[in-house]
């Protein structure tokens, strides 16, 4: 043992620990730190502010509606998408959960492969099933069922079919995680004083599975608020979200503290949502979820 | 009797019903994927059905597309970096968030996996102004320290898990049998921790290779990463090429976990014996 210090003295773990978290300070907490001051800064020109301190962008997002139209579509955008996720998400847990089937592990292991591939693939590749040359319209045209191809790309439909195909997994493992966390003679018990499956689901499994159906819920909701890559490649113009428009705002227009204020926004918002959910649901499971 | 019946008969639909739904979710995942990998091996010029005839014309073509080689050569090695300073830096956090108590462990076990719910356009941005206002460029080094950010969480998730299930008495042990500090962590604790190390290492490799939000913001002037190289391409056409490209890439970030999953298995098969190792 090192000299002079307990076992498990707390200086050794400072000092086990302290690369993560000087990592951690220096490229999360400082940057959003630096972010929020940065919108008081004075934008002067493309790429170019001073220092000078003002609520100009403040003032220019809470009275412009072009930006409420923004966050108002993006929270839409992540609850819809997030419900369907909730919605759909929950068959398969449950069934991979309660299935006799020997090789269970097969069908763990499908949800995870996606993780493994290539978010842009994934993403650009529901254009060969939605676009004008996709799956659909090229067999549809072929049956002779439409003389000419539906325009289903570039729809906001399209953008929350991405967004769902990215998010199912997460959902269906974090249910799944609180499926297994339950007590199976819980619902032996219920089944042996007169339930019929219906109600021993209805009265046991569901609200037992519901903290992973909440921290689903949670994680899809704020992924799919976040995202970029989706609205720019799935949708059109009209369907940008609030990633897309910070992007636009810090690498199109370069109007720096402006795409700091989006930022914040953003964050704040999420961060609102977040902590309410915690609030009610406790950190662990969201943790649960991602570890799983 | 006949409600008990009827309640079974509601449960056997019940079931078909799930199993259904479970199957279309299972088709919506992997349709799109599949018909990616197919049509990278369509003859047409064009990247979208119908199918014209095989062709393997569009891998040649992505073989000598300079571009794209110089982006994945870009890509795995930061991949590689990032897997191999998070695996070490993480686990060794996660050893030490489960064996240790200090003051401020509840904070750093929030703090750390805090990347991993901020969106990543978010963190972006954070570093980006960062790096604009203490004048630095943007760097390789900034890209790989973004991307070990991005994967820290999940790595410390994976190794505490693992690690909630390797009892101490066995370091302890050792270190009462005079192995030093050290030792005790690279004969006892390592070796039971190999499992979420490559598990770790791997998922970092994986969301380093494919993040692109965060990289966008991050890349230095003129360096394209494998997705922004994609999210270039993708801005002109779709291209044939991009379908093999993909499926190149799927073969590469499914492939290596697999042969790694597979390996661990074997690995661990042949140790089982005698192995003092705790089920989780």
């Amino acid at each position: 043992m090192t000299r002079g210090w307990t076992l498990y003295d707390p200086r050794l773990a400072w000092i086990l620990v302290a690369p993560v978290l000087l990592l951690l300070i220096f490229f999360l907490l400082l940057p959003i730190a630096v972010m929020a001051v940065y919108t008081f800064f004075t934008f002067v020109t493309a790429g170019v502010e001073t220092s000078a301190l003002t609520l100009a962008n403040w003032h220019e997002f809470l009275t412009d509606a072009y930006y409420h139209g923004f966050l108002i579509k993006t929270l839409r955008v992540g609850a819809v998408t997030a419900l369907i996720c909730g919605v759909l998400g929950y068959f398969p847990a449950y069934f991979i959960w309660a299935t006799t089937f020997k090789h269970k592990w097969l069908l763990l292991l499908l949800l995870i492969v996606p993780f493994w591939i290539s978010f842009t693939i994934r993403t650009f590749s529901w254009i060969h099933i939605l676009g004008e040359q996709g799956l659909i319209n090229v067999t549809l045209l072929k049956l002779g069922l439409i003389d000419q191809p539906m325009q289903m790309l570039y729809t906001e439909g399209a953008v929350i079919m991405g967004l769902l195909h990215f998010l199912l997994p997460y959902m269906i493992l974090n249910v799944y995680v609180s499926l297994e966390g339950i007590d199976r003679t819980l619902i032996a018990a219920a089944r042996s004083m007169g339930c019929t499956s219906a109600q021993a689901f209805r009265e046991v499994t569901l609200p037992l599975s519901l903290p992973g159906l909440a921290a689903g819920l949670l994680l899809c909701f704020v992924l799919a608020a976040g995202s970029y890559v989706t609205p720019q490649l799935l949708g059109s113009g009209r369907d940008a979200l609030f990633g897309n428009l910070i992007y636009d705002t810090i690498m199109g227009q370069l109007n720096w503290p402006m795409g700091a204020t989006l930022s914040i926004v953003l964050f704040v918002v999420l961060g609102c949502f977040a902590a309410l959910y915690t609030r009610y649901m406790g950190m662990s499971q969201i943790v649960k979820g991602l570890g799983g | 009797m006949s409600a008990a019946a009827r309640g079974n008969r509601e449960g056997r639909w019940a079931w078909r019903l799930t199993g259904f739904v479970t199957l279309c979710v299972y088709i919506f995942l992997f349709a799109p994927i599949i018909a990616t990998v197919v049509l990278s091996f369509n003859a047409s010029m064009f990247g979208g059905f119908p199918m014209t005839g095989f062709s393997l014309q569009w891998y040649g073509k992505l073989l000598g597309n300079e571009q794209v080689l110089a982006a994945f050569r870009t890509s795995m090695w930061i991949a590689l970096v990032t897997a191999v300073i998070t695996t070490a830096v993480g686990v060794v956090t996660a050893y030490t968030l489960i064996r240790f108590e200090f003051r401020g462990k509840q904070m750093l076990n929030t703090l750390v996996i805090l990347p991993a719910l901020v969106p990543e356009t978010i963190l972006g941005v954070g570093l980006l102004v960062a790096i604009k206002a203490v004048d630095q460029p943007r760097t390789s080094l900034l890209l790989v320290l973004g991307h070990i950010l991005l994967a820290v969480p999940y790595v410390v998730l994976i190794a505490q898990a693992r690690m909630v299930g390797i009892r101490r008495v066995y370091e302890e042990a050792a270190l009462s049998l005079g192995a030093s500090r050290l030792a005790s962590f690279r004969e006892i604790t390592l070796p039971l921790l190999v499992p979420a190390v490559v598990a770790g290492a791997l998922l970092a490799f994986t969301i380093s290779f494919d993040n692109t939000s965060a990289s966008l913001f991050w890349r230095p002037a003129g360096v394209e990463t494998m997705p922004t190289q994609i999210l270039s391409m993708l801005k002109i056409s779709i291209s044939p090429e991009i379908n093999a490209l993909g499926t190149v890439m799927i073969l590469v970030t499914v492939g290596i976990p697999l042969i790694g999953g597979l390996l661990l298995q074997g690995l661990t098969r042949l140790r089982r014996r005698g192995n003092p190792e705790e089920k989780t």
